[in-house]
Parts: C-alpha cells; sequence; structure tokens
C-alpha cells in the first residue's frame, strides 16, 4: 500500500516539475512582455539617446541595436574564421585520429565552460597589453573568444555524423582534402553550420560580462571599429540601475526588444536543426 | 478450454499500423520446456514480452486477444501487473545484471518482495547461486559488482535472480546466442533440469538446440503460428510446407 | 596548371588548418597564463592564504581579503544547485521514463529557448518577481526584515537559469541507461517507480553528479543576473535573506575604478583566476565522467 502512495506521490511531483518549465518559460517571457510593452514605441527602436534622454527625454536605443548586431556579427565572423577550419580538421583530416580529436574535444568543452566574465577579464588584459582603447573591434575580439568554442563544437556535432564512407569516396575521386572539406563536409552539413552560427550569435548578443570592460559605451552608433559602443544587454542593464522611472521603464522596454531577437534567434536555430536532420544522408 | 498452463488465444499485436503479431493461438503445456522456433522479426521477442506484459512499454503498441495463465486471463484484468510479472522469470538474450554487487543482484528481487535483512536474505542468496551452479563461482566476491563476471557467469546469475522470486514460468529468449559454447551448455543443462519445477518458454533459432532440449515446438513465420505440436512429430514429420523449408535451412 | 592551383589550395588551406588548430589548443593556456601574470602583483605584496582566508577589504589600503565574495559565491551556487535539484531531476525522469515521446520532443525547444535567453533578461525577472517575492513574503515568514535583493534571491534566479543547462545532460544521461535493464527489473516484479529509484537512478549516478558538477561551475560563474539580484554589499552574509557580494559579481561591478586604484585591477584579475580555476577543476572532473560513462555504454 504505501509502495503505491509513494510512487503516486513522486509521479504527481513529477508532473508538476516538468509542466512548471512550461509555465516558467510562459512567466518569464510574459513578465518581459508585461512590463516593457507599454514603453516599446518605434522612437525606442528608431532613434539614438537625444540630450536629456538619460533623464527621461526624447530618444531611443538604436545605437544600442545597432551595436549588439555590429558586435555579434562581427565576432561571428571572426570565430568562422577559425571555427570551420578546426571543425573540419577534426572529420576530415584528423578523423582517424580518435584520440587526438577527442582530447581537442575536450578542450574545446572546457572552453565553452569557462564563464563570460573571465573572458570579459581576458580580453581586458589583452587589450591593455596590445594597446588597443574600449572599442568596438575589442569587443568583437572578446566575443569571438568567448563563443568560438560553441561554434567548434556545434559544429563538430553535426560533421562527426557524416559517415566516413562518403569522404572516402571523395577522396577517391581524387579529390584534395580541402576540396573534400568545402565540396563535400560543408555543402553537406550546410544547415548545421547555419545552426551552429545562429546559436553563437544568440549567445554573442545577449551576453554582458564579455563585453563589460571591452567596448565602453556611447549614445552613438558607431562608425568605425575603432568606435565605442552600447549593447542591448549593456543598455538595459544601465537604465535599470538609474533612480528615474521613464529610463527604469525604457530599460523594460530593451529588455523586450532583447527577447524578441532572442526568440527570433532562437525559432530560428530550431528551424535550421529541423530541415537538417532532414537533408542529412546518413 | 484451456489445455496448457498458459493458451494464447486470438492475439493480435501492432506497433502502430505495423500487425507485428497475427491471430496468435498457442497452448503451452505446464512442466515441459516449449521452444518457439522462426526467423529473425518473426515476432518471438514481441511475443515473449506480451507474456509478462513488458511489451505495454512500447508506446505505440495495441493488443487484443486473451492470454490465460492457470484459467485467468493476464490481458484484460484489473490486477496489478507487478504481481503478473513475478509469476514469470525473463531472461533476455544479453546478460542484464543490475548495477549493484552479486548479493544484491539476488537479493534485490528478494527486497522488493518483502524479504528483508541480511541474516533471511543470506541463505536464500545462497541457495539460488547453488541452483545454477555459480556459487562455488562468486561465494568469494559476492560484494563485486555483477558487471565483473564473465557473460557466462552473468546469463547464469540473471537465472537465479529470476528464480529466486519464485515465478511459476520462465521465459527465455535466445538465452545462450551471446554466450561461448561451454556457458551455453551449461544453461542449456539447466534448462533440462528446470522442467521438474517450471514451465519454461525459449525463443531459439538454433536447430540442434531445440531439438536436443524442446518437449514441445513452436514455430512462427511472419508474425504468424503455423504449427505447433510435440518435439518429436514437429521434426520428423512436419505438416506444413513451410515448416519443411524452414527446417532445410531455406530461411537463413 | 589547374593540378598547381589545386595543389596550392590544398597547401593554403592546410596552413590555415594548422594555424586555427594551434590557436585553440594554445586559448587555454594563454588565458590562465595571462590572469596569472596579472594577479602576480597582488599575490606576491599580499599572499595565497591572505587573499583566500581574510575579510579585510579595503582596496585603498591595498588589503584584498576575498574571504567574504568566496563565501557569498558559495551560498549562491549551493542554494541554487539544490533549488534546482529536484525539479531537474523529477523532469528529467518524468521526460525520459513516464512521458510520451510527443510530449519529450515538445519539451525539447522549451528547454532550449530558456537555454538561450540572456542572463540580463533573467536578470530583470529576478528583479521584477524574485526580488519582490523574497522581500515582502518569503522573509516576513521567518519574521526577517530584507530588501529583497538577497542571496536567496541569487540562489533561486540561478536555479531557474541552471534548469535547462541541468536538464539536457540529465535527459541525455537517462537516455543511455539500457532499456533490459528496466525490463529485467520489472520482471522481478518491481514496480516502475521502483525500477527508477533503484536500477535507473543507480545506473546513471556518475552521470547525474556530472550534470550537478557542469551545473555548479556553469552557477559559480554566472554573473550578471545574479549580480541584479543579490545586492552587492561586502560582508559576511549571515542568513540567505542578506544580501551578498559573489566574486563575478564583485569583477563586474568595479571594472571602472580597476585603474584608478594601485594593485586593484590585479586584485580583480586575481577573482577571475579564482573563478577560472574552480570552474575548470569541476568541468574537468564530470567531463572526464561523462566521457567514462559513454564509453561503458
Ligand atoms: N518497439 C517497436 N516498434 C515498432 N516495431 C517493432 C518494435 N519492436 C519490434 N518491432 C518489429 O516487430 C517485428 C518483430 O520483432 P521481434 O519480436 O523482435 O522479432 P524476433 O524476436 O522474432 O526477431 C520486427 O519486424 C520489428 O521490426
Ligand atoms: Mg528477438
Amino acid at each position: 500500500m504505501w509502495r503505491k502512495i509513494e510512487e503516486k506521490v513522486f509521479y504527481y511531483l513529477m508532473i508538476i516539475s516538468t509542466v512548471s518549465l512550461g509555465l516558467l518559460l510562459v512567466l518569464i517571457v510574459a513578465t518581459i512582455v508585461y512590463r516593457g510593452l507599454p514603453y516599446l514605441s518605434w522612437e525606442m527602436i528608431s532613434q539614438t539617446p537625444k540630450g536629456g534622454y538619460y533623464f527621461g527625454r526624447e530618444g531611443g536605443i538604436l545605437n544600442a541595436i545597432i551595436g549588439s548586431l555590429y558586435l555579434s556579427s562581427g565576432a561571428v565572423i571572426i570565430a568562422l574564421v577559425i571555427s570551420l577550419p578546426v571543425s573540419l580538421a577534426m572529420n576530415i583530416h584528423l578523423k582517424r585520429r580518435k584520440k587526438l580529436v577527442n582530447g581537442l574535444r575536450f578542450i574545446l568543452d572546457l572552453l565553452w565552460g569557462i564563464p563570460s566574465i573571465v573572458y570579459g577579464a581576458f580580453g581586458f588584459t589583452l587589450m591593455i597589453y596590445l594597446g588597443i582603447k574600449a572599442s568596438l573591434l575589442a569587443g568583437i575580439i572578446t566575443v569571438a573568444f568567448f563563443i568560438l568554442p560553441i561554434m567548434i563544437r556545434s559544429m563538430d556535432e553535426v560533421m562527426k555524423n557524416v559517415p566516413l564512407s562518403l569522404i572516402e569516396s571523395a577522396f577517391a575521386l581524387g579529390s584534395t582534402r580541402s576540396e573534400v572539406a568545402f565540396k563535400v563536409m560543408v555543402r553537406q552539413t550546410f544547415p548545421g553550420i547555419i545552426t551552429a552560427v545562429l546559436l553563437a550569435f544568440g549567445r554573442g548578443i545577449g551576453d554582458v560580462a564579455a563585453v563589460l570592460f571591452t567596448t565602453g559605451y556611447t549614445d552613438n552608433i558607431p562608425t568605425s571599429l575603432m568606435q565605442q559602443t552600447a549593447t542591448l544587454p549593456l543598455a538595459v542593464f544601465f537604465q535599470l540601475g538609474s533612480p528615474i522611472p521613464e529610463v527604469q521603464n525604457r530599460a523594460y522596454a530593451a529588455a523586450l526588444i532583447l527577447t524578441i531577437i532572442i526568440l527570433v534567434v532562437s525559432i530560428s536555430t530550431r528551424y535550421f536543426g529541423k530541415r537538417f536532420r532532414k537533408t542529412l544522408i546518413k | 478450454m484451456q489445455q496448457g498452463k498458459i493458451s494464447i488465444q486470438n492475439l493480435d499485436l501492432h506497433f502502430g499500423k505495423h500487425h507485428i503479431l497475427k491471430n496468435v493461438n498457442i497452448e503451452i503445456p505446464e512442466n515441459q520446456l516449449t521452444v518457439i522456433l522462426g526467423p529473425s522479426g518473426c515476432g518471438k521477442t514481441t511475443l515473449m514480452k506480451t507474456l509478462n506484459r513488458l511489451v505495454e512499454l512500447e508506446e505505440t503498441v495495441k493488443i487484443n486477444g486473451k492470454i490465460f495463465l492457470d484459467n485467468e486471463d493476464i490481458l484484460n484484468t484489473d490486477k496489478d501487473v507487478t504481481e503478473i510479472r513475478k509469476k514469470m522469470g525473463l531472461l533476455s538474450q544479453r546478460p542484464a545484471p543490475l548495477p549493484m554487487s552479486i548479493f544484491n543482484n539476488i537479493a534485490y528481487g528478494l527486497r522488493i518482495n518483502g524479504i528483508s535483512g541480511r541474516r533471511k536474505l543470506a541463505p536464500l542468496v545462497e541457495k539460488y547461486l547453488r541452483q545454477v551452479n555459480l556459487w562455488d563461482e562468486v561465494k568469494d566476491r559476492l560484494k563485486d559488482p555483477a558487471t565483473r563476471l564473465s557473460i557466462g557467469q552473468q546469463q547464469r546469475l540473471c537465472l537465479a535472480r529470476g528464480l529466486a522470486v519464485n515465478p511459476e514460468i520462465i521465459l527465455a529468449d535466445e538465452p545462450t546466442s551471446a554466450l561461448d559454447p561451454l556457458s551455453a551448455s551449461i544453461v542449456e543443462k539447466q534448462f533440462a533440469e528446470l522442467k521438474k519445477d517450471y514451465t519454461l518458454v525459449m525463443v531459439t533459432h538454433v536447430l540442434r538446440q531445440a531439438r536436443r532440449i524442446a518437449d514441445y515446438v513452436v514455430f512462427m513465420y511472419l508474425g504468424e503460428v503455423i504449427e505447433q505440436g510435440p518435439v518429436k512429430e514437429f521434426f520428423e514429420n512436419p505438416k506444413m510446407e513451410k515448416t519443411r523449408e524452414y527446417l532445410k535451412g531455406a530461411f537463413n | 596548371m589547374a593540378l598547381k592551383l589545386r595543389k596550392f589550395k590544398d597547401q593554403f588551406s592546410s596552413l590555415w588548418i594548422k594555424i586555427s588548430l594551434f590557436f585553440v589548443v594554445l586559448l587555454p593556456v594563454v588565458i590562465t597564463l595571462s590572469l596569472l601574470y596579472k594577479s602576480m602583483f597582488v599575490l606576491e605584496t599580499n599572499g595565497l592564504k591572505e587573499l583566500l582566508f581574510s575579510s579585510v577589504w579595503r582596496p585603498l589600503a591595498g588589503q584584498f581579503g576575498f574571504w567574504p565574495f568566496i563565501i557569498s559565491s558559495l551560498w549562491v551556487t549551493i542554494l541554487g544547485l539544490l533549488i534546482t535539484t529536484p525539479i531537474c531531476m523529477f523532469s528529467a525522469i518524468f521526460l525520459t521514463q513516464y512521458s510520451s515521446s510527443r510530449l519529450l520532443r515538445f519539451m525539447q525547444p522549451v528547454i532550449d529557448i530558456l537555454a538561450g535567453i540572456p542572463s540580463v533578461i533573467y536578470g530583470v525577472w529576478g528583479i521584477l518577481i524574485i526580488v519582490p517575492m523574497v522581500g515582502r513574503y518569503l522573509a516576513p515568514l521567518f519574521g526577517i526584515e530584507s530588501t529583497g535583493f538577497s542571496i536567496l534571491a541569487g540562489g533561486l534566479v540561478l536555479s531557474v537559469m541552471l534548469i535547462p543547462f541541468i536538464l539536457n545532460v540529465l535527459i541525455e544521461v537517462f537516455k543511455t541507461v539500457p532499456v533490459e535493464l528496466s525490463e529485467a527489473s520489472l520482471s522481478l516484479g518491481a514496480t516502475k517507480w521502483q525500477t527508477i529509484k533503484f536500477v535507473v537512478v543507480r545506473k546513471s549516478f556518475a552521470g547525474i553528479i556530472s550534470a550537478f558538477g557542469l551545473g555548479l561551475s556553469r552557477a559559480f560563474g554566472e554573473t550578471i543576473a545574479v549580480l541584479m539580484v543579490v545586492g552587492n554589499v561586502v560582508g559576511l552574509p549571515k542568513s540567505i535573506f542578506d544580501p551578498g557580494y559573489p566574486l563575478p559579481a564583485l569583477i563586474a561591478n568595479n571594472y571602472g575604478e580597476m585603474l584608478s586604484i594601485p594593485m586593484y585591477d590585479s586584485a580583480l584579475m586575481f577573482a577571475a583566476l579564482i573563478l577560472l580555476v574552480v570552474v575548470m577543476f569541476f568541468n574537468f572532473l564530470s567531463r572526464l565522467a561523462i566521457i567514462r560513462l559513454e564509453k561503458k555504454a
């Protein structure tokens, strides 16, 4: 009898836990929408802060939106230049050297685990060492470090499913390794690469701790890599710290904008992920 | 109407849209060894798992028909499914020792059934390990994880584990196919002995093995029972064309 | 000619690959060494023991005792893990052992989206929901006055952020348990719940520990969300309703003054080094355990 009661109790606890996951997501998004939506206006997303913005006057956070897009795109491009060859090498050139590849995966997983604030601190050190000032460029480099392992491991996960026979038959046709890499592997895993890029882009755009030290903050939209830049998460964070209610409200609106961007990125990541599973030859 | 210990009547089973068991009727005689023969994929494993209702773990499964155990329909009943499962020990193709010590592998089922305390458990564990001739091999390392045993020993441990909960029936799904020849013959010999006290149902695709130990044979093909009968009759005088082909090795 | 071009392309890409590989392997080493190098200054003047275990925090006087920050970090991390553990375990067991595969497929995007929400959003949500909840309801329940900005708020926000992270690992871990094991247990007359308790969880034990090990290192380094709700007051917290000041928050809050006070930058880089070492340590062990597990499966 006791056995049955115990099982029932835990069964309901499990259902409650699982349902609460869904509710949690709804609650978080609803909170952000509820607080942000009333203050979200065309002005918010089409203008940079005007004089007196931080006292509640006109303006928007276009500088932060554009800044974030620049920052994350730049970082993704740089990270791609390094991550693509590494993941290709792990799955073509070094495919037969299992130990080495697994060692690399281990290092990458460790890198993935390093908190972004540590990347931020490292980026700051590097910045001073190289004599660069806080700028879009410094931010891009720091975020690139931080998303590098994410990108490599995500691409690696799809590339390692490409069957050896496909690669070998390409070699048998006399292709060089770089031709196999780009003509076979990249083509075969293209949606997977997009997924990895989107995932990294989302991480890059949402992170504060890595860019806190390195991008500075400005009300202008940067016109060169050496200028400082605002980012969306920082805009949320800074405005929320203001004692003026109008400014705080704009922080909520900014949070909503960030949430929308992230949701769009998340959903397109899934979309490509799904399409990918269908097209992959197993 | 029921002649055997177990009587399977008009059993149909679907996985989603796939019709896996088709109007299966089998009478399994008491205290004998029934062998189920058939090419792979014909539904032997599914049939075994239907008997102890493990097949219900599959999401898409739909079952129709009746299975009587001692005149009680065990498919369509409100009775606790664990009570039904307890009556049938299951031995799978690859031995599946539980992630615990050798001792606890046997004690597990006993504890589940309400026997506790080392003083009560120890003699029972010894008894069942002796019954499968494993005691002398493991008596000095009862605390070792069961996974350290050889595959053959693991399979005997699994058999002992099943016996410990006092089943009436033992279901074995190709129990010797993963074993080395020596362990296989030990397990096979034990099966021959167990007939005295248990009703045995065993899947195999080794014809020689079936011939050696079976009392009753059921031949299945593509989810249907083609032929069943006492072992002698089945092998020496098969009635169906399909059976004759199979015995000639046409499907292997 | 065409052949030469192809050869050249191949050589070029080989070089590119070698440089990139080199870069990736070197990165963790360079990060660690550069933080260590930066910390040397404060390490030489204050000594490791003093830095780690002293509670005296007077940057202007050159005294950097990290103990209060380390304690805050531990409190928040452990609290976050404690709260998240039952939710993650129950959900992972439900989704892998009880529910239909359709529900699992439906929940996967929910988990992924939760995982993708930026820290700062969790922080905003924490300020709007968790902080008032702690300040207005939970603290008075214990007869304590609290602004709500507290260790508990930090732990709660962290626990929510950890859910998708740990849950994903747990689901993978439970999926590796062979069905035959559950079947063996069930056929001995065990109920489903007994089977889960004694066989499935037991079989996945190493994996479960690893999942929480990864969660722990994630929690230890989480910065902005915790910073926003934890209060950021230097001192040893006496209860979970007191404000705290974890290490990542310390670094993030003071980067502005970093260069204007002597040795301050070195001290903050030392804080980053502590984070790095702790996180790497737990990650290392957990990953190792997971690899072992996969090999066995
Ligand atoms: N869980 C399942 N879902 C769908 N089809 C299944 C499932 N399990 C088995 N089958 C199918 O049922 C048929 C019979 O399988 P099985 O009973 O394992 O055959 P046997 O043991 O005789 O080799 C096979 O065609 C197999 O593909
Ligand atoms: Mg089978």
